[in-house]
């Protein structure tokens, strides 16, 4: 962004270039927007802008295409490794990412994903989980907790019903192709900086061509949780975090040199 | 060039690799397979993409992130791998981007069987996927002309920014017959102006099918029929033989067009004045053809290896203004030409009354033949 600056004025904080100057659709409290703004500084800190090619997914995030300053499709639900596949094996030298979150990603996509990973293809995932399918209105995801209410496991889910959630990281991780898969929070800015740098070391795999890369984010939903924003965020600490451990599943060792 | 003995399903592979196809994405199915086969190390020996996908709905959206970079893409499939790829056709029609679509069809309903059928039509030509779009689709009924027909189907996809579905049936996806291959065409360099493939140089772009505001996406439906008008206009192909002094025609499309043309010449042998209208492109349907022959005819005998899908398209564009009787095989069943030359002589003999529904009539005999 242009700015103008007086004399003895220094800029220290801006909107990365990869990230337009638009308002988001996002609920107040929502952590989509700190993801958002952590890649879009990657993309920028790398300089890979021109370079990037993003597939939004299906869920409250279907839009990000008209947030972010590069070229972006948009994919059926649940298919953006696959169309990301298409776009990296098509243009072997862009960076390709998706931007999933967990319905998409752990439920209708679980195939696409698991072939992606399993390929080793060379893509970079952001997985937001948020234990919750947001834009349909907040029903229960693949991620929900046992006991946790939503608008379709309204007495909490029930296990003995509804199954137990899925750590997907993990099970990911269990795959060859993988070369990056961690998980981190957005719950405080001491893991959001944290997010950040494993945003970075999945782009840094993805530019070694070590395979397939991703990030699971624990995030928020105020609006279909209940709760006000900070108490959100109190709750992925208290009940998510817990659940879904946050750490390094996979880290190809090829990356232990790369500082970030 | 010389004449080669080649296999429909390679056939079909190397007209795209000739014609230019920069990615390829399957997924195993009789009785396509070979065609991906082939195209696994074909491709990855030219630089070209190619992945054998987890399912055929991976394969459609590697597709779909493929075409929207601007690259000439490709899949192929058969009945029930092209009823998992409908919702991917539909977001590629709504995004309004070219690729091309081979289908070998199989028996259906459900897993069916591996043998040749038309089962496809209407799933194809009439939709499948959700939402008012529409593909060109053409039927070739011999190898030399799938050939030919792949070759152009990249340019035709690219002009209307449309699907383009080459249908062909098991048999022509596993005969083998001499046939001549096109020389390689360049790959494509300059790419269009709506392609998602880096922005260097260049504002960004997007790509999507989602458009909230319902009367924009009014604007797009309408964007899209336009082009379908279009190509409705521009590309029908049908083939006619012996009509010039036909009172009678046989309509058959791929295969059954075929077998229909030894009984047509039977019958000709025998002095019955038929000829046989063979529709290549099913969509768009040879409309004209159909009101004209509607017109001058005495009778039509529509073949179909289905229930009668493509009848139905027949008696909208004839009115069923003269006497049209069905003859079918569903279910993976090749016709036979000697029953075909059967119902053309029933057709000449006692032709049916004007309006009474073919299909009906053909189906009491076949309750009758086969105990029903």
């Amino acid at each position: 962004m242009e700015t103008t600056l007086n004399r003895n004025e220094t800029i220290v904080y801006q909107r990365p270039a990869s990230f337009r100057p638009a308002p988001t659709h996002y609920c107040p409290g929502c952590t989509h927007g700190i993801a958002h703004r952590l890649l879009a500084e990657v993309v920028d800190e790398m300089g890979i802008r021109e370079n990037t090619i993003g597939v939004a997914s299906v869920g409250c995030s279907v839009f990000t295409y008209h947030y972010f300053n590069f070229d972006f499709t948009q994919a059926p639900h649940g298919r953006a490794p696959a169309m990301a596949t298409g776009i990296k094996r098509t243009l072997p030298e862009r960076f390709v990412l998706t931007y999933q979150g967990d319905g998409d990603l752990a439920s209708i996509g679980m195939g696409e994903i698991t072939g992606a990973a399993a390929r080793g293809e060379n893509i970079t995932v952001i997985f937001i989980n948020n234990a919750i399918y947001g834009m349909t209105g907040g029903q229960m995801a693949p991620t929900t907790l046992p006991g946790q209410k939503t608008s379709s496991s309204q007495d909490g889910r029930d296990v003995k019903t509804a199954g137990y959630p899925i750590r997907t990281s993990e099970m990911l991780a269990t795959l060859d192709g993988a070369a990056y898969v961690v998980r981190r929070s957005l719950h405080s800015p001491k893991e959001i900086r944290r997010a950040k740098k494993a945003v970075r070391m999945a782009f840094e795999t993805q530019a070694r061509g070590l395979g397939f890369s991703m990030v699971e984010l624990l995030s928020s939903c105020p609006t279909n949780w209940g709760y006000e924003a900070n108490d959100a965020l109190t709750w992925i600490e208290e009940n998510m975090v817990p659940y879904y451990p946050l750490g390094d599943f996979k880290v190809h060792p090829a990356l232990a040199d790369v500082k970030i | 060039m010389t004449k080669e003995l080649l296999k429909g399903n390679i056939a079909f592979a190397e007209a795209a690799v000739r014609a230019g196809v920069d990615a390829y994405f399957g997924y195993p199915i009789t009785p396509q397979t070979e065609a991906l086969e082939y195209l696994s190390h074909r491709m990855p020996a030219l630089g070209r993409a190619f992945v054998q996908a987890e399912s055929e709905l991976g394969a459609i959206n590697m597709v779909y992130g493929a075409a929207c970079t601007g690259r000439r893409t490709m899949t192929s499939s058969s009945s029930p791998g092209v009823s998992l790829m409908m919702e991917g056709l539909s977001y590629i029609a709504g995004t309004e981007i070219p690729m091309v679509l081979v289908d070998v069809m199989r028996g259906g309903p459900g897993l069916g069987n591996i043998a040749p059928a038309q089962s496809d039509y209407k799933h194809i030509v009439h939709g499948g996927g959700h939402g008012d779009y529409y593909p060109i689709v053409l039927a070739p009924a011999n190898i030399q002309e799938t050939i030919d027909l792949t070759y152009g189907a990249f340019e035709l996809a690219e002009k209307y920014r449309s699907i383009v579905v080459i249908l062909i049936d098991g048999s022509i996806g596993q005969m083998m017959e001499p046939a001549e291959l096109p020389p390689m065409k360049p790959r494509k360099k300059q790419f269009p102006e709506w392609a998602t493939d880096g922005c260097e140089g260049r504002p960004a772009r997007f790509l999507t099918s989602i458009s909230l505001d319902p009367p924009k996406q009014e604007i797009t439906n309408l964007r899209i029929l336009k082009r379908w008008q279009e190509a409705r206009a521009n590309e029908v192909i049908c083939k006619e033989y012996f009509m010039e002094d036909a009172r009678y025609a046989v309509v058959g499309f791929g295969t059954a067009g075929r077998v229909a043309l030894s009984a047509v010449r039977t019958a000709r042998a025998e002095g019955i004045p038929v000829g046989l209208v063979r529709p290549v492109s099913l969509h768009p349907f040879p409309e004209e053809v159909m009101k004209r022959l509607s017109k001058t005819l005495d009778g039509m005998l529509v073949v179909e290896m289905n229930n009668g899908q493509m009848l139905d398209d027949v008696l909208v564009y004839t009115k069923e203004s003269l006497p049209i009787s069905f003859i079918g095989r569903p279910g993976g069943v090749i016709p036979m030409a000697e029953e075909i030359y059967s119902s053309i002589q029933q057709l000449v003999n006692n032709p049916p009354p004007i309006g009474s529904s073919p299909r009906d009539r053909w189906f009491a005999k076949v309750c009758k033949e086969k105990g029903l």
